[in-house]
């Protein structure tokens, strides 16, 4: 068992875990943060993206003793109080979830696409970054349109039935 | 309508918790002393097991017990079940192998569960079921169904005798026989339908808790219908009595039919909390769920179309071998049989049609129902035929279709169904201007200057939904009726909870059926609350899928809203001493129309729960149930195009453009509809030309992670260009028909059209991944 201390949504905490602990596991089960979710086993679905001290990162790739340290957002920790940030309102303002499964990684690594790329973001660029991040609900679409509109992108795909 | 009734794009009353990370699905759930399970699996396809050892596991730290088949056995747990009687031509029943919630004797498929271990940590359930020492003998293997018929094959189950599970037929052979004597030409098609898996995001989980002290379960469970795993578990499998038993699914992320099934693990959970005194926790993971999660599809198809000189259809033969896998799961046998030949008939008018499907057991993973179950099956039989003729024949596919569409209402197919309404040239006409077809043959040049191949390709897709009128299907084998309940319960202070059978894992129930309210009393959604899910709370319901929930659950809620309507409106003709019939409600008040007389809907449910001033002899309250039994299936159809751009140098394939023009009846809410529609397309194009299922000789899922089994991510799709046209179904009071599986149903031969067409070669299996395009492409070239 190794000690670590990981700063989670600006709180300290503090715990004891196996070496073999993943990141995501510790936030779920030891801290309760369940919105983290895991979807598969070979980071391919991006259900489990938090990000660490400021990067989008597969919480099921790091172990939480490598996340000692450092600086961890969860998607319980977006939100302003009851203020949505702008990628989650976004999200349901255009319907970019529905089993809301795959949900939070997909904001949490919309969050971070936005802040490498701003306004400049362009469906091109979000389809291609979304490659880690995979939805069985919605066929992207929405998730698509969510995306840039947050961006506050010039560039909205076209889009039918508006 | 309001701004939240009927028709209203109402944003999500869901979202909230789901994009705040306060989602509460299975594997978030936690309860004191909960313990974690692990399975031990079988690694063969087909093997006899000789020998259990579990004393090293039991011995390993942490762990608190390690449970076999024998002792399911030998505590009465019952076999698992197929729940829809489908008997061959020779009227012989189907042939059901048994099928023990953990093996014992033989495992017939990769991944069959053999043991479970429950320890303190899931991390030590895993290691010690590594530990645990199984011993095989290992058996020949055959995993596909068309090799399982041949003589000298393995054999699986004693009771099925060359595999056979039944050899079933529908339609009127020798009148079929005799339209083919008349042709002027036949198309002839052999068709591939790849098996699929699932996916729902959220992998499988059960939590099973025994509490000694009430002699009661509870079961929290990834189920897209918690009451009739209830039933089943209680009537079928013995794990507990039904009064003693609840289930409960809560957050369920995604099912597309995968999760209406009761698997092995939600029963070994629940028998394994009363064997070792502790709650128990499985958490599939996602290799897990390729093992053991019902797969889909897995059909091989001879289709032979009929044609007089003038084009117009006059006979189908379909001969299909499905394969259902190592055993029957929950519905498997009606998938290729009653939810798919059923629908041969298409969007035409077809005189005479004869299918005769035999269902195969093979050393594969169960198939059964996903997302559309049977009728993307058909659709792409269909479409792919249609598409086949008219391109033989040198003539337009869309007019060849339209030639041949149904165009008279109700319409008798040789199949069973009667289709009630539609207007198919209504959804062609939209589907090809927002394709613009018309400029498809520019397009097609200015590709080529590019070196690119562009090609389209349609389909004109029906399907049955709003599953189903209960002494229809029970006349056609299946074990339950297909009816829905609900209740609404009005509080005192005007606030109501909708309590239904429906169950929502991504559908976005608690918003539509809120919109029902909103619709009828002019309240805003924000006042209902959805409550579905649990069999404490929830009175008995079927659950969802087959796109029921809109046609069959909301159905049964404008039943029951009719009947607190009728009683309030009973309350406020007596309190405001009017006529009943002059009473109107809206916007949240009880008026008599005409007059200023009025009262606030809160001051009628606040007078049915004091009781101070009721009509004689009315019992108090505002609270009603309803049941409803649809009287028809539903019949939503359309018409999909898509138009593709191969590059001959690879053989990939890009979707540059695909459009849905879809006639869902009544569109309840038009966001979630194309949520919906958007979805069912991923799904549809994945299978077209993505997702593999592969099994290798030795029945070893090669395909069995993400790594391997190509799931469509954002960059393999388009934007989808999507519209609705609506004819109402005239047998649901809401006009409903049903948009979950349509994507899924339409798109797949739309895609391989538009593909063949582009590379000129009709002879393409699904999915036309880039080797298999690029060699298509040079066969021909």
């Amino acid at each position: 068992m190794t000690d670590v201390t990981i700063t989670v949504n600006g709180r300290e905490m503090k715990g004891s875990v196996e070496d073999r602990t993943l990141l995501v596991q510790f936030l779920r089960e030891n801290l309760g943060l369940t919105g983290t979710h895991v979807g598969c086993d070979t980071s391919q679905c991006g259900a489990c993206v938090v990000h660490v001290d400021g990067k989008a990162v597969k919480s099921c790739t790091m172990l939480a003793v490598q996340a000692s340290g450092s600086s961890v957002t969860t998607i319980e920790g977006l939100a302003e109080g009851q203020e949505l940030h702008p990628v989650q309102a976004a999200f349901r303002e255009h319907h970019g979830l529905q089993c809301g499964y795959c949900t939070p990684g997909m904001i949490m690594t919309a969050v971070d696409m936005i802040n490498r790329h701003g306004a400049s973001l362009d469906e091109e660029t979000v389809r291609e970054e979304l490659d880690g991040n995979i939805c069985r609900c919605t066929g992207y679409h929405n998730i698509v349109k969510a995306i840039l509109s947050a961006a506050g992108a010039s560039q909205a795909p076209a889009m039918a039935a508006e | 309508m309001g701004v939240e009734g009927i028709g209203a794009k109402v944003l999500r009353k869901e979202d909230r918790r789901f994009i705040t990370g306060r989602g509460r699905y299975v594997d978030d759930m936690s309860v004191p002393g909960m313990k974690y399970a692990a399975f031990v699996r079988s690694p063969h396809a087909h093997a006899r097991i000789t020998g259990i050892d579990t004393s090293a596991a039991e011995s390993m730290p942490g762990v608190i017990g390690v449970l076999n088949g024998q002792q399911l056995q030998g505590d009465g747990i019952g076999n698992l079940i197929c729940g829809w009687a489908v008997s061959s031509k020779d009227g012989t029943p189907m042939k059901m192998g048994a099928w023990p919630a953990l093996a014992s004797g033989t495992v017939r498929h990769v991944g069959q569960a053999v043991a479970i271990v429950v320890a303190d940590t899931q991390a030590k359930a895993r290691d010690a079921a590594e530990a645990v020492v199984v011993d095989y003998e290992e058996l020949p293997v055959v995993t596909k169904a068309v090799d399982a018929l041949k003589d000298g094959a393995p054999q699986l189950h004693p009771e099925a005798p060359g595999n056979l599970i039944f050899d079933w037929e529908l339609g009127d052979k020798s009148a079929t026989d005799e339209a083919f004597s008349r042709a002027a030409h036949v198309t002839r098609l052999h068709i591939h339908n790849n098996r699929l898996v699932p996916n729902p995001m959220e992998p499988r989980a059960a939590l099973g808790v025994y509490d000694p002290a009430e002699d009661h379960y509870t079961c929290w469970t990834t189920s897209q219908n918690p009451h009739v795993a209830r039933l089943v578990m209680s009537a079928f499998y013995n794990v507990a009595p039904e009064h003693k038993l609840r289930v409960i699914a809560p957050d369920v992320g995604g099912g597309f039919g995968s999760k209406i099934y009761i698997y092995p693990e939600e029963i070994v959970c629940l028998w394994a909390s009363k064997r070792t005194g502790v709650p128990v926790k499985w958490t599939s993971d996602r290799s897990e769920a390729f093992l053991t999660d019902a797969h889909g599809r897995d059909h091989e198809t001879e289709v032979e179309l009929a044609l007089d000189a003038d084009n117009k259809i006059l006979g189908l033969k379909v001969e299909t071998i499905a394969n259902l896998g190592a055993y029957m799961s929950l519905f498997s046998s009606s998938v290729p049989t009653y939810l798919y030949a059923t629908l041969l008939s298409g969007q035409y008018d077809i005189p005479a049609i004869y299918a005769n499907v035999k269902a195969v057991y093979t050393n594969t993973v169960p198939v059964d129902a996903y997302r559309g179950a049977g009728r993307p099956e058909a659709t792409y039989v269909v479409e792919r035929t249609m598409e086949t003729a008219a391109r033989e024949l040198g003539i337009s596919p869309a007019e060849f279709r339209r030639k041949n569409f149904i165009r008279s209402f109700p319409h008798q197919t040789p199949v069973i169904m009667a289709y009630d309404a539609g207007d198919f040239d209504a959804t062609l006409n939209a589907g090809m201007q927002a394709a613009d077809v018309a400029g498809f043959e520019a397009r097609r040049e200015e590709a080529k200057s590019r070196g690119k191949l562009r090609g389209l390709g349609m389909s004109c897709y029906i399907e049955a939904c709003g599953i189903a009128p209960s002494k229809a299907v029970g006349s056609l084998g299946a074990g339950v009726g297909l009816w829905e309940s609900a209740e609404v319960r009005v509080n005192p202070v005007g606030t109501i909870e909708i309590l239904t059978g429906s169950h929502s894992h991504g559908q976005g129930h608690e918003t539509t059926f809120s919109q029902l309210v909103a619709e009828r009393f002019g309240l805003p959604v924000e006042n209902v609350q959805v409550i579905h899910g649990d069999t404490d709370k929830v009175q008995f319901g079927m659950g969802t899928y087959g796109s029921r929930s809109g046609a069959v659950g909301m159905s049964a809620i404008h039943k029951a809203l009719d009947k607190v309507e009728a009683k309030a409106k009973k309350i406020a003709a007596h309190v405001l001493e009017a006529d009943e019939g002059d009473i109107v409600i809206e916007n949240g008040e009880v008026k008599v129309a005409g007059t200023d007389k009025k009262l606030g809907w809160h001051e009628v449910c606040l007078g049915a729960y004091t009781g101070h001033n009721l009509p004689d002899g009315m019992e108090p309250g505002l609270k009603e149930g309803a049941f409803y039994d649809p009287t028809n299936f539903t019949f939503p159809a359309g018409c999909y195009i898509c138009e593709v751009e191969v590059d001959p140098e690879t053989g990939t394939t890009e979707i540059v453009q695909f459009v849905a023009a879809d006639d869902f009846g009544r569109v309840i809410n038009p966001m979630i509809v194309e949520g919906q529609v958007h979805g069912g397309l991923a799904q549809g194009i994945g299978q077209a030309i993505l997702e593999s299922t592969h099994y290798d000789d030795s029945g070893q899922l090669t395909t069995a992670s993400y790594m391997d089994y190509a799931m469509p991510r954002a960059w393999d799709l388009p934007n989808f260009k999507v519209s609705t046209t609506e004819t109402l179904c005239p047998g649901n009071p809401l006009g409903m028909k049903g948009c979950g599986e349509a994507g899924a149903i339409g798109s797949p031969p739309a895609v391989i059209n538009a593909i063949t067409d582009a590379i000129g070669n009709n002879e393409l299996t699904m999915p036309a991944t880039p080797e298999k395009v690029w060699k298509a492409l040079n066969a021909v070239r």
